[in-house]
C-alpha cells in the first residue's frame, strides 16, 4: 500500500478528568475509505475535530504525506487538503450554491471569478455525479443537496482528504446509494475518505477498513470490512455482544388509534391524502417511506398540533379529530418527535424543564398556576435514574446532552405516564447500538404490557425486527401494508417508489 | 492567537459578575471622554457618586428616577423572556402616564384615585403592547419595528392633547391639567420626593421574579421563548403565552408612567419621560433579564442620571455623558454575555 496521506500518532486530548482520546493512532491512504466506528461519546468527533484544527491535541502528531504539519484552525486544515462535511451544514441559506462555494475565495482583482466557479462546479459535478444548480438559493434546496453543496465545497478548496460526519443520517435511502457512488469515484481518483458511521451494514458496503474507538482508545482495527459481520464489528465498538432483541408473539386487542380518511392540506411539506389506518393494543405498526412523503404531517395529526381537512381519528374510540396537543396527551397519547432539538426539549432551559413540559399543567407539577419545583426535580431525578440519563443532575442544560441521552430523556418523559399509544419518529437515528438497543426494549415492554406503538422510520431493518405490521406511506398517502412476517426489504423498497402492495 | 470555544455550563457566579464587570468596563471607557472634556476622571466620578448616592436625600433622588426603569425594566425583562420583542416602553409608559392622568383628575377620594390610576394606566400600556403582539400572533409582523415605531405614534398624540385639548388656557402652556390634589401619591419621607409609587416599584421585582420562576404561566413564557415549536408540540398554547406576556409587559411599562404621574409630576407634558422606555432595555440586558437584577441595575443606571447633572455642574462635562454611559453600559453587558456562551481560550502558542 502507499505511503498514507494523512496519519494520526499517539493523539491523546482530555476535557477536564475525561479522556477523550488517548493514544489514538489513525491513517488514511490515498484512494482509501476509512471508517471510523464507535458508540456515542467513544471519541469520534473530538479526533476529527483535532484533525480539523478545531482542538489542539495535548499529545500526538499529525502528518500528511509523512511529513509533521500543525493544524491550528480549519483555515490550516483546508490549507493541508483537508475537507470535512459536518452533521450540521455551514451555509448561507440565502445565498446561491455558487456565491456559498466562492466564499472566502479570493477572486481576481477583488471580484468575484464567476466564471472560473461555474467551471469548476461543473467539472467536479461531472466527475463524481454531483451536479448543483448553481444559481439556486441554498434554502431551497433539499437536505441531500445541502449536504451534497458542503461535498462539493470541500472538493472545490482542494481537499484531498474528506471527513463526512454521518452523512447518510440525514439522507433517504435513494439519496445513500448517490452520495455512496460519489464517495467511490472520489476514492477512485485518489482522494482519502473517513467515513463516520454507525449504521454497520453501510459501513461494511462502502469502507475498505475500519478504525474502531471505544472509550477513548482504538478498540480494533477491521481490514475486510465487507467479509466481517456486523455482530463482530457492534462487538468491538461496545466490548460485548449485542442480542437483537426478540419480538415475541402477541395477541393484539382493540383498536386504541384510529384514522379513516384523514387528508391536509399543503400547509408545509407534504400533504396527506385519505390517511386511514389503526394501531391495536399490543401491536407495533410501522410506517415506513422515503422522508418526505407525509410523515411529518402525519405525526403533527397524530399530536394534535395540525388539524386535518377531513377525516376522523379517534382514540380509545374517543374521536378526537380536532383537539389540541395537550388534550391528546390527557387522553394517553404520547410522543417521541423525529426533531428532538426543534421539537422535543428545550436546549437552553435546564433538563428538568424538558422533561416536565408537556405536563406542566397537571397537578403532579402544580397546582393553582404555582409550579412545584422540588416535584419536578424529584420527577427528573427519578427519570434520570431509571433511564441512565448521563448528564451532571436535573438542572444541566439540556442542549448539553448527547444525541442519545437526549433519545433517554424524551423517552422517559413519556413513558413514565404509561401512555395507551405511542407514536415515534426515527427513533434509533443517530444512536449508537447499545442505545438503539435500549430504545427498542422499552418499546417491547410497552407492547407486553399491551400499549399501541407507531413507528415512522426509514430504516427498514430497524422496522423489520420491531414492528408487527408495516404501513409503507408514498406522497401523502398509504400505499399497502403488510404483515411483517410477509415483508422484505425488496418488497418494502419496492412500496416505497409508489408501487402497490397487498395487505 | 486567542479563540472562542463553545462552553458547556456557565457558571452560576457569572450572574454576578458580569454586569459587574459591564459596569466597570463601561466607567473606564468613559473615563477617556471625561479626560477628553478636560476634567479629572476621579474626580468627577466622585461627583457623580457624591451626588447620586452620597447622603440620604441623594438616595431617595436616585430611588425616584430608578422607579420609573425598575418597571420599564420588568417590562422588557418579561417581554424579551419569551421572546416577544417589546422595544416600545415608552410608548406604553406614555400611554399609562396619559390615561392615569385622566383619571386623576376626577374628584374622588385619594385611595380610589390612585387606585384606578394604576388600574387604567396599567391597562392603558397593555392596550398599546397589544398591538405590535397581534400583529405579530397574527400577520406576523416584526414586533420590534411596530413596538418601536408605535412610540412615536402615541408620543404625537400626547403632544396632540396637550396642545389641543388638554392645553392649559390660563398660561397658554402645552402641559395637562394637573391631577386632584388628593390623587397625588403620598410622600414616605417628609422633605423628600420618595412616594408610594417607589415601594410599589420595589416590591414589583420579586412579584415579577416569583411569576416568571414559580408559576405555569412563567413556564410557559420561559419555554415558549426558548423554544416555541417545542413548547406547541408540548401543548402550549404559544400565541396565547406571546399575547399574555405582551399585556403583561405593557402594563408594567404603563405603571411606570403612572408613577410619575402619581408620584413626581402630577400632570402631563412633553418631557415626562426622559426615555425611560429605552432605557429599561438597558435595564433589563444589565439585569440579563432576571427580575430582582432589575432593582441595582434601574439604581445604577438612576444614579447615572442624577450624577451626571451634578458632575456637569461642578467640572463641566457635559450631562450628555449620561446617555453616552447608558449606551456604553449596553454595549458592555451585550459583549460580556458573550461569555455566558463562549470562553477564550489561547491557542497556537508552543505547546
Amino acid at each position: 500500500m502507499s505511503a498514507p496521506l494523512i496519519e494520526m500518532r499517539g493523539i491523546t486530548k482530555s476535557f477536564g478528568a475525561v479522556k477523550a482520546n488517548e493514544a489514538v493512532d489513525l491513517s488514511v491512504a490515498p484512494g482509501e475509505i476509512l471508517g471510523l466506528l464507535g458508540e456515542n461519546g467513544a471519541g469520534k468527533t473530538t479526533l476529527m475535530n483535532v484533525l480539523f484544527g478545531a482542538y489542539a491535541p495535548d499529545a500526538g502528531e499529525i502528518l500528511i504525506h509523512g511529513k509533521p504539519v500543525r493544524i491550528t484552525s480549519s483555515a490550516d486544515a483546508l490549507a493541508a487538503g483537508i475537507g470535512m462535511v459536518h452533521q450540521h451544514f455551514h451555509l448561507a441559506p440565502r445565498l446561491t450554491v455558487l456565491e456559498n462555494l466562492l466564499i472566502g475565495i479570493p477572486g481576481k482583482s477583488g471580484r468575484i471569478d464567476r466564471a472560473g466557479g461555474l467551471q469548476r462546479l461543473a467539472e467536479i459535478g461531472r466527475q463524481h455525479g454531483l451536479m448543483l444548480e448553481p444559481d439556486l438559493p441554498v434554502s431551497s434546496l433539499s437536505v441531500g443537496e445541502q449536504q451534497r453543496l458542503e461535498i462539493v465545497k470541500a472538493l472545490f478548496r482542494g481537499a484531498r482528504l474528506l471527513i463526512l460526519d454521518e452523512p447518510t443520517a440525514v439522507l433517504a435511502p435513494s439519496e445513500v446509494d448517490g452520495l455512496f457512488s460519489a464517495l467511490r469515484s472520489m476514492a477512485a481518483q485518489g482522494l482519502g475518505i473517513i467515513f463516520i458511521s454507525h449504521k454497520l451494514n453501510e459501513v461494511r458496503a462502502l469502507t475498505h477498513r475500519c478504525t474502531v474507538l471505544r472509550l477513548g482508545r482504538v478498540a480494533g482495527r477491521v481490514d475486510d470490512p465487507a467479509n466481517t459481520t456486523s455482530s463482530a464489528m457492534a462487538q468491538l465498538m461496545c466490548g460485548h455482544e449485542i442480542v437483537p432483541p426478540a419480538r415475541g408473539p402477541s395477541t393484539p386487542g382493540e383498536a386504541v388509534l384510529t384514522l379513516d380518511g384523514i387528508s391536509t392540506s399543503k400547509h408545509s411539506g407534504t400533504a396527506l391524502r385519505g390517511v386511514s389506518l389503526a394501531v391495536r393494543s399490543g401491536e407495533i405498526l410501522g410506517i415506513a417511506g422515503v422522508s418526505g412523503n407525509g410523515q411529518r404531517a402525519l405525526a403533527e395529526v397524530i399530536s394534535g398540533v395540525r388539524a386535518p381537512d377531513t377525516g376522523r381519528m379517534t382514540i380509545s374510540g374517543q374521536t378526537v379529530t380536532r383537539f389540541s396537543p395537550r388534550e391528546v396527551q390527557a387522553l394517553g397519547l404520547g410522543r417521541i418527535p423525529e426533531d428532538r432539538m426543534t421539537t422535543g426539549l428545550v436546549t437552553n432551559l435546564p433538563l428538568a424543564d424538558s422533561m416536565v413540559l408537556p405536563r406542566i399543567g397537571t397537578a403532579a407539577f402544580s397546582s393553582r398556576g404555582l409550579l412545584k419545583p422540588d416535584a419536578i426535580r424529584a420527577f427528573a431525578e427519578a427519570q434520570i435514574k431509571a433511564y441512565d440519563i448521563r448528564c451532571p443532575g436535573p438542572m444541566t442544560r439540556a442542549g448539553a446532552l448527547s444525541g442519545g441521552n437526549l433519545q433517554k430523556a424524551l423517552l422517559a418523559r413519556e413513558l413514565a405516564f404509561d401512555p395507551k399509544v405511542l407514536i415515534v419518529s426515527q427513533p434509533t437515528r443517530g444512536l449508537d447500538i447499545g442505545a438503539a438497543r435500549f430504545i427498542h426494549e422499552k418499546f417491547l415492554d410497552m407492547r407486553a404490557k399491551g400499549r399501541g406503538i407507531i413507528v415512522i422510520g426509514e430504516d427498514l431493518e430497524e422496522l423489520l425486527v420491531l414492528c408487527d405490521r408495516i404501513a409503507v406511506m408514498y406522497e401523502g398517502r398509504i400505499v399497502g401494508t403488510l404483515n411483517s412476517a410477509d415483508a422484505t426489504i425488496a418488497r418494502l423498497g419496492l412500496m416505497m417508489t409508489g408501487a402497490e402492495g397487498h395487505s | 492567537m486567542f479563540r472562542l470555544e463553545v462552553r458547556t455550563s456557565t457558571p452560576a457566579w457569572f450572574n454576578l459578575a458580569l454586569p459587574l464587570l459591564a459596569v466597570a468596563a463601561t466607567l473606564i471607557l468613559c473615563s477617556g471622554l471625561i479626560a477628553l472634556a478636560g476634567a479629572g476622571v476621579f474626580e468627577s466620578y466622585g461627583v457623580m457618586f457624591t451626588a447620586s448616592l452620597g447622603d440620604s436625600y441623594a438616595i431617595t433622588e436616585t430611588l425616584v428616577r430608578a422607579a420609573p426603569m425598575i418597571f420599564t425594566g420588568l417590562a422588557v425583562a418579561v417581554a424579551f423572556r419569551a421572546k416577544f420583542w417589546n422595544i416600545g416602553g415608552e410608548g406604553q409608559l406614555l400611554a399609562g402616564a396619559v390615561a392615569s392622568c385622566f383619571v386623576g383628575a376626577i374628584p374622588m377620594p385619594g385611595a380610589l384615585a390612585m387606585l384606578l390610576m394604576a388600574v387604567v394606566g396599567a391597562a392603558a400600556g397593555a392596550a398599546v403592547a397589544l398591538v405590535p403582539a397581534t400583529l405579530r400572533v397574527k400577520f406576523k409582523v416584526d414586533d420590534v419595528v411596530s413596538s418601536l415605531l408605535l412610540n412615536s405614534v402615541i408620543y404625537y398624540a400626547l403632544m396632540a392633547l396637550i396642545e389641543g385639548p388638554w392645553k392649559d388656557s390660563f398660561s397658554g402652556y402645552p402641559i395637562s391639567p394637573p391631577i386632584e390634589d388628593l390623587a397625588n401619591f403620598p410622600v414616605l419621607i417628609e422633605g423628600t420626593r420618595l412616594h408610594l409609587g417607589v415601594v410599589v416599584a420595589l416590591l414589583a421585582a420579586p412579584l415579577i421574579w416569583f411569576l416568571i420562576a414559580r408559576t405555569t404561566l412563567g413556564f410557559r413564557i420561559r419555554v415558549t421563548g426558548e423554544n416555541p415549536e417545542a413548547a406547541r408540540y408540548g401543548g402550549i398554547h404559544v400565541e396565547r403565552v406571546l399575547i399574555s406576556t405582551a399585556l403583561l409587559s405593557g402594563a408594567l411599562a404603563g405603571l411606570a408612567g403612572v408613577g410619575e404621574v402619581g408620584g413626581v409630576h402630577f400632570q402631563v407634558m412633553s418631557d415626562l419621560s426622559p426615555g425611560y422606555g429605552y432605557s429599561g432595555i438597558v435595564v433589563a440586558m444589565l439585569a440579563r433579564l432576571n427580575p430582582l437584577g432589575v432593582v441595582p441595575a434601574a439604581i445604577f443606571l438612576a444614579a447615572v442620571m442624577t450624577g451626571a447633572e451634578a458632575m456637569s455642574r461642578a467640572t463641566g462635562v457635559p450631562a450628555f455623558l449620561s446617555d453616552v454611559i447608558q449606551g456604553t453600559a449596553l454595549l458592555a453587558m451585550l459583549v460580556a454575555l458573550l461569555f455566558t456562551a463562549y470562553r477564550i481560550r489561547r491557542v497556537g502558542a508552543a505547546s
